[in-house]
C-alpha cells in the first residue's frame, strides 16, 4: 500500500479529531474512579443510553442529537445521583469490599444493554444531522463536519469541566474529598453529597457524550463493552483524576486507533485500545501524568 | 556487645513531595522494649510500614538478624520474625477469632519453627489465653469489641512467633484497665525474649514499659535514650507541647 | 467429610447422572442437561479467584474460548481425540490465566477486573482475525460417524464429559477451600495487605488462584465446538459466559464450593425455560437484575440467607 503523506496526515488529523471526543467520553471516569474511587464499568451503558435518547428524540423531532443531550443533562445528573445513593447505601457505608460494587455496576452495565436490545433491536442506528454529510477540505486534508462538531463540543466541555473544578468552590471540594475527607467535614461540608453531585456529574458527561457518539458512528446497545476498554485505557494512560491527562492520553489512543485502522485495517481497532490499557496497567499503572 | 536485631539507617520515605521519613537511624537489640513516640504525622506509622515492608523505602538499608531485608515483601519479612500489628485492626472478618490465628501460624511460624500441622490449634488457644480471649475463639471476628479487635491484632501479631514485634497504637482510644491489659499483654512478651517496639500517644504505658525511649517529629528522630533523660529533653517538649 | 471420601462420592454421583442420561429419550433435554452442567464447570471456576480470594473475573468468557479455540486448532491439525483437546485446552487456558495474573495481579483488585475485561475483547479481536480457526466465518467440526463407548449419540458422550469435569471441578475447588492455600486465598479476600503481613505469601497464591479458575474455565470451553458442531467468536465470547459467571456464584454463595453448584443449578435452569418460553434477550435481563438484587440485598447468597436463618432458629 502506498503510504502516501496525504493518507498519513488524514490519518493524523482524524485520530486527533476522535482523540478529543474520546477525552468527552472518558472525562467521567477520570472523576468517578480518579477522584472518587468509585469502580463505575456501567459508565459506557450511561454513554450509550444518551445515544439512544438523542436519536429517539431526533427521529420524533428533528432537533440535533447534540442539543438534545445537553437539554437532557440534569435528566441524566439526577440519574446519577440515584445511582450513587444505591451504590453508597449498600456498599460504600458497610465498607465491603470492591468485588460486590464491581459487580453491582457490571450489573447496571448489563441490565442497560439489554433492555436497549429489547427496546430497539440489534440494528445499528445512526443519526444523520444537517452537517453529517458535509466535509470541509484544507489541501489533502478532510475534516469532515460529524467529526469536527463533536470533537469542538468536547474540547469545551472537557476544557470547561477541568476550569469548573479547578476555580469553584464546589470542584475543588471535589479534588479535596478525593484526598482528605476528615478536613472536609471539619469545615462543614458533608463529603457524601460531593461525592454524590461530582458522581452525577461523571453520569451527566456520559449522557451528553452519547450524542457526539450517535454522530460519529452508528450504534447498538453491545458497543458499549467495547468503550470499558477505551475509557479506562485513556484514564489510565494519562493518570487517574487529572483531567488534562485524560485529554492527553484520548489524544495518543485516537491517533493510535487511527493509524491501526487507516494501515491494518478496522478490524483490529478494539484490540488498540484493550492492549493499551493492558500494556499501561502492566508497566506504568500510575499513567503520563497521575497523581 | 552482640549485634542488634534490627539495625536501620538513613531510611528516607517520600510521598510525591513530601518527606514523611528523613533519614532515621534506629537500633534494637534483642528483647529490648523500646518506646517510639512523636506528634501525629510525625511519620511514626510510615516507619512502621517501610520497616514491615508494606511500603518500600527509597533510601536507607534495613538489617534485620543480620540479613538487609530492604526488598524483601512483607511475608518474607515476617517469616524471619518481624510481626506488626495494625494502628486501625484488620482481622480476617469472614473468619472466627480462632481461625484469624490459624494464618500466620501456618504462614509464618510453622515454617522457623517447625509447627506439626495438629497442634496449630492448641497453639492458637495458647496464644488466645495470653490475650485473654480465650472464651471468644469461635465468635465471628468480625464483631468484635475494639478493645478485643486490638487483642485480636496483637494476637495475631504474636502467633507469627516474632523476634520482633511492633505495636501501632494498639492502646488509642481505651480506658485505663483496658490499656493495662494490653501493657500487662505487651511485657509478657518481652519476658519469652520478644524485641518490642511500641508506638503509642499514652505516656504513661511508654514510660511503664520501655527499656529506651525514641522520638519522631517531622520524620527526623530527635532524641533516643533512656526514659527520663528522653523526656526532660527540651527539645521534645516543645515537639509535644509547642513553645 | 474429608477430601478422601467427598472425590470417590462425587464421582459416584456424576456416573448415576451419566447413567440417568441413558433414560432420557428426548436429546433436547440432554443438551439442556449439558448446558446447565457446564455453567456449574464455569460458576465453580470462577468462584476459586472470585468468591474465594476477591478478584471479580469480567473476562470469564476470554478463558472459556480458549478452552474452545483450541479444541477447533487441535482438531483442525491433529484430529486429536477428544481427551487430548479437554486436556490440551485446560493448560492453555490454565497458562493464559497465569500470564494475565502475572500481569495484573500485582496491583489492585479493580485493575485486575478491568484487565480482565480488556482480555476478553482482545482475544475476541485476535480470534476474528485468526483464519485458520475460522476468524469470523466460524469453523464448522465434523463430528466422527462412530460414538466411542458404544454410546447411541455423540450428544451422550459430551454429556458423560461435561458430568465428568464438573465432578472434578468440584472436587478441586472443595480440595482448595478446605486446604491452607484454601485459608490463605481467604485472608487474602478478607484483607490482604493483613494477610501478607501474617505471612502469606499473597502474589504466589493469587497466581495459583487465577492459574486453576482459568484453566478449569477453558476447560468447560473445550467440547463446544463438538457441541455445537460450528463455533464462531460471537458464539465463543458470548457475553452470557461472563454474567452468568459472576450471578451464578454470588446467587448460590461466594464462600464454599455448593454455592456455584447452586446457583449454576437454579439459574442455569431458569434459563433454559425462559429461553424456550420467551426469548434469550429477556434471559440474559433476568440474570442481570438477579444479579444486581442480590449482590445489594443478599450479597452472601443462598447459603448466607440459610446460614443466617439458622442463626436466628437457635
Amino acid at each position: 500500500m502506498e503510504i502516501s503523506t496525504a493518507l498519513v496526515l488524514n490519518a493524523i488529523v482524524a485520530g486527533l479529531l476522535l482523540g478529543g471526543f474520546y477525552a468527552a467520553v472518558s472525562v467521567g471516569i477520570s472523576i468517578s474512579f480518579g477522584m472518587l474511587d468509585v469502580v463505575n464499568i456501567a459508565h459506557p451503558a450511561f454513554i450509550i443510553l444518551g445515544s439512544y435518547v438523542a436519536y429517539t428524540v431526533h427521529e420524533r423531532f428533528g432537533i440535533d442529537p447534540i442539543a438534545v443531550s445537553l437539554v437532557a443533562s440534569p435528566l441524566y445528573f439526577l440519574l446519577g445521583m440515584a445511582i450513587y445513593r444505591i451504590y453508597y447505601l449498600c456498599f460504600e457505608r458497610r465498607g465491603q469490599e470492591s468485588l460486590r460494587g464491581l459487580a453491582f455496576f457490571f450489573g447496571i452495565l448489563f441490565i442497560t444493554e439489554v433492555t436497549l436490545l429489547l427496546i430497539f433491536g440489534v440494528d445499528y442506528r445512526l443519526v444523520e444531522t444537517s452537517y453529517s454529510s458535509t466535509t470541509l477540505r484544507l489541501g489533502v486534508v478532510d475534516f469532515p463536519l460529524r467529526l469536527v462538531v463533536p470533537f469542538a463540543v468536547s474540547m469545551a466541555m472537557v476544557v470547561g469541566l477541568q476550569l469548573f473544578l479547578a476555580r469553584t468552590f464546589f470542584g475543588r471540594a471535589v479534588l479535596a474529598v478525593a484526598q482528605d475527607q476528615l478536613a472536609l467535614r471539619l469545615m462543614a461540608i458533608d463529603p457524601v453529597r460531593i461525592k454524590e453531585y461530582a458522581f452525577a456529574l461523571s453520569i451527566a458527561t456520559a449522557g451528553v457524550a452519547g450524542a457526539f457518539l450517535i454522530v460519529i458512528q452508528p450504534v447498538q446497545p453491545a458497543i458499549g463493552r467495547e468503550y470499558i476498554g477505551l475509557v479506562f485505557a485513556v484514564c489510565v494512560l494519562g493518570g487517574l483524576g487529572s483531567i488534562w491527562g485524560t485529554l492527553l492520553g484520548a489524544l495518543i489512543l485516537g491517533l493510535a486507533e487511527s493509524f491501526t485502522s487507516t494501515f491494518f485495517g478496522p478490524s483490529w481497532a478494539p484490540a488498540v485500545s484493550f492492549g493499551t490499557l493492558l500494556l499501561a496497567l502492566a508497566f506504568k499503572p500510575s499513567g503520563l501524568l497521575g497523581r | 556487645m552482640s549485634a542488634p536485631l534490627l539495625s536501620v539507617s538513613g531510611l528516607v520515605k517520600r510521598f510525591g513531595g513530601f518527606t514523611a521519613v528523613e533519614r532515621v537511624d534506629l537500633e534494637v537489640a534483642h528483647g529490648e522494649r523500646l518506646g517510639l513516640i512523636g506528634p501525629n504525622g510525625s511519620g511514626k506509622s510510615t516507619l512502621v510500614n517501610c520497616l514491615s515492608g508494606t511500603l518500600r523505602s527509597d533510601a536507607g538499608t534495613i538489617v534485620f538478624d543480620g540479613q538487609d531485608i530492604g526488598g524483601e515483601p512483607p511475608h518474607r519479612r515476617v517469616r524471619r520474625g518481624l510481626a506488626r500489628s495494625f494502628q486501625i485492626p484488620k482481622p480476617f472478618a469472614s473468619m472466627s477469632v480462632l481461625d484469624n490465628l490459624r494464618i500466620p501460624l501456618q504462614y509464618a511460624a510453622r515454617l522457623h519453627e517447625k509447627l506439626p500441622l495438629d497442634h496449630i490449634v492448641d497453639e492458637a488457644m495458647h496464644v488466645l489465653e495470653q490475650v485473654g480471649l480465650e472464651d471468644k475463639a469461635r465468635a465471628m471476628s468480625g464483631g468484635l469489641t475494639q478493645v478485643d479487635m486490638r487483642k485480636l491484632e496483637l494476637a495475631r501479631a504474636v502467633a507469627a512467633k516474632p523476634q520482633l514485634l511492633i505495636s501501632d497504637e494498639a492502646m488509642a482510644g481505651l480506658s485505663a484497665s483496658e490499656t493495662d491489659d494490653i501493657l500487662a499483654l505487651l511485657l509478657g512478651l518481652q519476658q519469652q525474649g520478644v524485641a518490642v517496639i511500641m508506638i503509642e500517644h499514652v505516656m504513661r504505658a511508654v514510660m511503664k514499659f520501655s527499656d529506651r525511649i525514641a522520638v519522631l517529629v517531622a520524620g527526623r528522630k530527635i532524641a533516643d535514650g533512656a526514659p527520663k533523660d528522653v523526656v526532660n529533653n527540651i527539645e521534645v517538649v516543645t515537639a509535644y507541647l509547642g513553645e | 467429610m474429608r477430601n478422601r471420601v467427598f472425590a470417590p462420592i462425587t464421582l459416584a454421583v456424576a456416573i448415576a447422572v451419566i447413567a440417568a442420561g441413558h433414560f432420557v429419550a428426548n436429546d433436547y433435554f440432554l443438551s439442556a442437561a449439558y448446558t446447565v452442567l457446564q455453567f456449574v464447570v464455569l460458576a465453580t471456576a470462577w468462584n476459586i479467584l472470585g468468591g474465594y480470594t476477591g478478584y471479580v473475573n469480567f473476562g470469564s468468557a476470554a478463558f472459556f474460548a480458549v478452552g474452545a479455540y483450541t479444541t477447533v486448532f487441535l482438531h483442525k491439525w491433529l484430529h486429536a481425540p477428544l481427551i487430548a483437546m479437554i486436556v490440551a485446552g485446560t493448560l492453555v487456558a490454565g497458562l493464559l490465566g497465569l500470564a494475565v495474573g502475572y500481569l495484573t495481579l500485582r496491583m489492585r483488585g479493580v485493575f485486575f477486573a478491568i484487565a480482565t475485561l480488556a482480555l476478553a475483547v482482545v482475544l475476541n479481536t485476535f480470534v476474528v482475525n485468526w483464519d485458520y480457526v475460522g476468524g469470523a466465518r466460524g469453523a464448522y467440526i465434523i463430528l466422527p460417524r462412530e460414538v466411542p463407548f458404544g454410546l447411541p449419540r455423540y450428544i451422550h458422550l459430551l454429556y458423560a464429559a461435561m458430568a465428568l469435569m464438573v465432578a472434578f471441578a468440584l472436587i478441586v475447588a472443595r480440595a482448595i477451600q478446605t486446604s491452607v492455600i484454601g485459608r490463605g486465598l481467604a485472608a487474602i479476600r478478607d484483607d490482604e495487605v493483613a494477610a501478607e503481613c501474617s505471612g502469606v505469601p499473597t502474589l504466589r497464591l493469587k497466581l495459583f488462584s487465577a492459574a486453576v479458575s482459568g484453566a478449569l474455565m477453558g476447560m468447560a470451553g473445550t467440547t463446544l465446538p463438538l457441541y455445537l458442531s460450528y463455533v464462531e467468536p460471537s458464539a465463543a465470547f458470548n457475553l452470557s459466559y461472563a454474567v452468568n459467571s459472576i450471578a451464578m456464584p454470588l446467587i448460590g454463595g461466594m464462600t464454599s464450593w455448593l454455592g456455584p453448584l447452586i446457583g449454576a443449578v437454579l439459574l442455569g435452569t431458569v434459563q433454559q425455560v425462559v429461553q424456550v418460553t420467551v426469548s434469550s434477550a429477556w434471559n440474559l435481563l433476568i440474570v442481570g437484575v438477579l444479579l444486581v438484587v442480590f449482590v445489594t440485598v443478599a450479597p452472601n447468597g443462598i447459603i448466607g440467607w440459610v446460614e443466617a436463618l439458622r442463626r436466628r432458629a437457635r
